[in-house]
């Protein structure tokens, strides 16, 4: 017999040992290079004068001294707070209808009001700007007001953020418990009490998320502010005129701390909600099966319907004002807009290299994404390796994309840095497009791998099978609903994103986003308004074929679905 | 305690094994030997860490100290891969886009082994298992006992040296599961594989097992063939856990005696100190109540109470005031119930033969 082992639980490494532990690290490095890296440059730039010496919070007791940056703060968290204020209750009572009425139309209505995530936020302020600018057809509306500044920019974000804060409050409404409805029923409770003693506390958590996600979403969003905003400045559009009107980069990284701010804070309180609400819905929960109430469907129905005729409005105005020869005089229709050559020397390229960006971020960034899930969810060993990459891989979450944008202006731009040879490509873009969406998209795989035993790894281990095999050949054909879900989002977002690419594309890599805002600012509307309902369609068919090809995908490679 | 059947040589040793979850001890001072080809199941309530043994013994759940020897190789600090084993779990985790064919097949493939030889081997193990023609069937297509038949198959196609389970036979129905052990234990037999099978179901232990491994808090507690399991339980604990039992407070007068309540009974031997509390266990069909004479040993009056319709037996809880105040349960065939009319209320005479007496210190709780 041999002698008795010692202490500690450490077993021999084997290849695959290695293997992961080689992968685990790889992504890691990426992971590093791409997000921690510049990150921490644009965080120590804040902090050194214009030679490079550390000058401590000189930086940051300037711009505090300056009014007009000053000012933006404030600007930016009246915008935020007033669109919070707007758009939570009308999500609230969206999501009411879709999780706890019997409306009718639900897909419909849940189609109309996701569609602003396939717009890039400056199609809003366009639209606004046809409707209540100064040629606007309904200026009059606006009783004297002028579109340009604070509302213009308020009912543009509300269009952007409407569909983000429903979809937290659909999840949170959705986590509904039957039993506590029908014991309140049997109590005889009225339906106002029951409202306010049961739905309003048990969607509080997601009422608390999605205000901080919409709040965020405002102070950093940049199109609509750049197109809208006139002379009223905030934060966002601050950064950018800073950095790239006076090359001031160290006022630049200090407003774009600023902005982690309500991003961190959301980000904290996101993650404390999803752990409560976790706790709220027992494993005993019965699921709430909404019934018929005429009365209450009915007004519910009118008011989706009405939120949905806004948002298709101003979708439209977009639409029609990229298709007429001259607004409002000439409403004759036209294509001329979309011939990009007679308004920006890019033309059509800035959309061929938008479609190649976001082909490319995808595709790369659905096989790292999922890979770095992967090891994180099923590695064995390496506990500490895997703990590191999840936490990176939840950083994106918290930097808005002008800060990243502006940190791989720092870091990669900087004369020494050996990576520096990567400014200015494809690739960068890439790179940057794949980091700033990393976090959802890791999250989706997760919880994809999560729904698969956990003994997948063990077995394959045990028939000495290695395991990258089993990736292969049972994970992905598993995962593959997940995964295409994954290489959508990326694409869809990386046709529509524009905050962080701003700062690092060059006139061979120039995307249909920037070309909208230069050509919105070079006075060619109706051309930014063509460019943008482009995007739109172009997103819009990618999920519409999502749609089509994943039932058939499922009908095809997951037979094993069906019993 | 370290049995060992003499008849088989030692395949996997297990000694001084220790596992700590952080200040929790999961396992402690394990020690046991396996011998080739023997059935071994680890018995014990839910918590008691059998499934972490099992997984120690896998590498799934490395040991905190102690030595696993596997065929004369020392396999403690070996990754799963380096181990020789095949492995079925509760879950059966079957791959879900395999057909039972291919997840049969799936650690073949990888060992350089032609197409033919792959297929035959396959349909070998198909059947093996009774399921011939189920090749082409997905996971989701077939029954519960299917699939965990095919999980069994997927774990022996590599004719591994040591075969584990987890609770196999957990997921199903009573009279699955009645019909699989049978199945799984014929299978081992056949095949000779040396198998370690995790249950918390004292009958189907019982029934498959060559030798019972009982533990309870992360304690061996005794190891025996079922037969040492259940007539000669070594610690109050397995004598509650393995059948039902009759435990009677008493105090030891001696070597050989104990007193209950108010008669001394003779007994075969006990370590207790005379004087000291004790418990006396009796199985329900330990009494005896025909051919009762004046000097049968072990002899009290009881009075019968409720009786409960078992089938082949009639199980009547009786008052034996000599006995202490704990009622007794105690089985009576058909035939003694007709005979001797048994029933409600009657008053009778029975006895406990000394060699069914086991008595252990203290009291149970
Ligand atoms: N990964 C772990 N971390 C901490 N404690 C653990 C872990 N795994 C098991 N334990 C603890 O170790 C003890 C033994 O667990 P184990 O799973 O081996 O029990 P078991 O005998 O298989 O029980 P069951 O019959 O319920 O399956 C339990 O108290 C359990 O809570
Ligand atoms: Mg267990």
């Amino acid at each position: 017999m041999s002698a008795v082992a010692g202490g500690g639980e450490r077993l021999a490494v084997d290849r695959d040992g290695w293997i992961t532990r080689a992968a685990i690290v790889a992504i890691a490095a990426l992971l590093f290079l791409a997000l921690v890296a510049p990150l921490w440059s644009i965080l120590s730039q804040s902090f050194e004068d214009r030679s490079g010496a550390f000058a401590g919070l000189a930086n940051y007791a300037r711009f505090f001294a300056t009014p007009a940056l000053s000012y933006s703060i404030l600007n930016s968290v009246l915008v935020a707070g007033v669109t919070t204020l707007i758009v939570i209750p009308l999500a609230f009572v969206y999501a009411y209808a879709l999780t706890r009425t019997m409306v009718p139309g639900k897909a419909l209505l849940t189609g109309v009001a996701l569609v602003p995530i396939l717009a890039p936020s400056m199609l809003p302020a366009i639209a606004l700007v046809y409707l209540f600018g100064n040629q606007g057809m309904i200026r009059g509306l606006l009783l004297g007001e002028s579109i340009y500044g604070p509302i213009g920019i308020v009912i543009g974000e509300a269009f952007y953020c409407f569909p983000h804060a429903l979809l937290i409050l659909v999840t949170a409404l959705s986590l509904a418990d039957a039993r506590l409805y029908e014991a309140a029923a049997a109590l005889g409770t009225g339906r106002r009490r029951v409202f306010l003693t049961i739905t309003l506390p048990s969607a509080k958590y997601g009422l608390v998320s999605a205000s901080f996600v919409v709040f965020t979403l405002v102070v950093t969003d940049f199109g609509i502010p750049v197109v809208i905003g006139g002379r009223f400045n905030v934060l966002a559009t601050d950064v950018y005129k800073q950095v790239m009107g006076q090359q001031n980069f160290q006022m630049g990284a200090v407003v774009a701390m600023l902005l982690i701010v309500p991003a961190l804070a959301s980000f904290v309180v996101d993650r404390l909600v999803q752990r409560r609400q976790v706790a709220l819905l027992g494993a005993r929960s019965v699921p709430l099966e909404p019934r018929a109430k005429p009365a209450l469907d009915l007004a519910m129905l009118a008011f989706c319907a009405a939120v949905g005729t806004v948002i298709l409005g101003i979708l439209a105005t977009a639409v029609f004002a990229s298709l007429v020869k001259l607004w409002p005089y000439n409403l004759s229709l036209t294509l001329a807009n979309y011939v990009f050559e007679d308004f920006d020397s890019d033309g059509w390229r800035s959309y061929w290299n938008s479609l190649r960006m976001a082909a490319y971020t995808a595709v790369c960034g659905t096989a790292v994404v999922f890979a770095g899930a992967y090891l994180v969810e099923k590695g064995k060993g390496f506990a500490a390796g895997r703990q590191v990459l999840h936490l990176i891989a939840m950083v994106p979450l918290a930097v808005p994309g002008l800060v990243l944008g502006l940190a791989y202006v720092f870091f990669f731009n900087a004369p020494g840095n050996p990576l520096g040879f990567l400014y200015g490509t494809m690739a960068l873009l890439v790179v940057c497009t794949v980091a700033h969406f990393y976090t959802v998209a890791h999250l989706t795989a997760t919880t994809a791998l999560k729904q698969l035993d956990p003994e997948f790894e063990t077995v394959s281990a045990s028939l000495k099978v290695p395991f990258y095999r089993t990736f292969w050949r049972v994970t992905v054909p598993v995962c593959l609903p997940a995964i295409v879900n994954i290489a959508i989002y990326l694409f869809v977002n990386a046709m529509t994103t524009v905050s962080a690419i701003i700062f690092i594309y060059t006139a061979q890599t120039k995307l249909a986003s920037v070309a909208i805002v230069n050509m919105n600012d070079s006075g060619a509307i109706a051309a930014a308004a063509a460019m943008a309902v482009l995007v739109t369609a172009t997103s819009a068919t990618v999920k519409l074929a999502e749609a089509l090809l994943s039932r058939l995908l499922l009908w095809r490679t997951q037979a094993w679905r069906r019993r | 305690m370290k049995a060992l059947s003499a008849s088989r040589p030692p395949y996997l040793t297990i000694s001084g094994l220790e596992k700590r979850f952080g200040g929790f001890t999961a396992l402690t001072g394990i020690d046991l030997v396996i011998g080739e080809g023997e059935f071994v199941c680890f018995l014990g309530p839910s918590g008691c860490g059998k499934t972490t043994l099992l997984r120690a013994i896998a590498g799934l759940e490395p040991q905190t100290r102690g030595s696993i020897v596997q065929g004369g190789r020392d396999i403690s600090r070996l990754p799963p891969s380096q181990r020789d084993y095949g492995i079925v779990f509760q879950s059966y985790a079957l791959f879900p886009n395999l057909t039972a064919a291919e997840n049969i097949a799936y650690g073949l493939v990888n060992r350089r082994m032609s197409r033919s030889a792959i297929d035959a081997r396959v349909a070998e193990l198909m059947t093996l298992i009774g399921m011939l023609g189920s090749g082409p069937k997905y996971p989701s297509q077939l029954s519960g006992g299917q699939q965990q038949r095919v999980a069994l198959a997927r774990a022996l196609a590599t004719s591994p040296g040591l075969l584990l389970l987890d609770e196999p036979l957990s997921a199903l129905d009573a009279r699955v599961r009645l019909r699989l052990r049978g199945e799984i234990k014929e299978l081992q037999r056949r095949l000779g594989v040396t198998t370690i099978m995790v249950t918390h179901d004292q009958e189907e232990a019982i029934s498959v097992a060559d030798r019972i491994v009982v533990m309870d808090h992360g304690r061996i507690e005794q190891v025996g063939t079922p037969d040492e399991i259940y007539r000669q339980p070594a610690s109050l604990f397995v004598a509650g856990f393995v059948g039902t039992m009759n435990f009677l407070p008493g105090r030891s007068i001696g070597p050989a005696g104990v007193r209950l309540g108010g008669v001394d009974l003779v007994v075969r031997r006990t370590t207790v100190a005379a004087g000291a509390d004790c418990t006396v266990c009796a199985r329900p069909e330990d009494f005896i109540v025909r051919n009762i004479g004046p000097e049968t040993p072990n002899t009290f009056a009881a009075t019968i109470g409720d009786t409960e319709f078992l089938g082949p037996v009639v199980r009547a809880r009786l008052e034996a005031p000599a006995l202490g105040d704990t009622p007794i349960l105690a089985d009576f065939s058909l035939n003694a119930v007709t005979d001797l009319d048994l029933l409600s209320g009657r008053a009778i005479r029975m006895a406990l033969p000394e060699d069914r007496i086991r008595v252990f210190a203290g009291r149970s709780s």
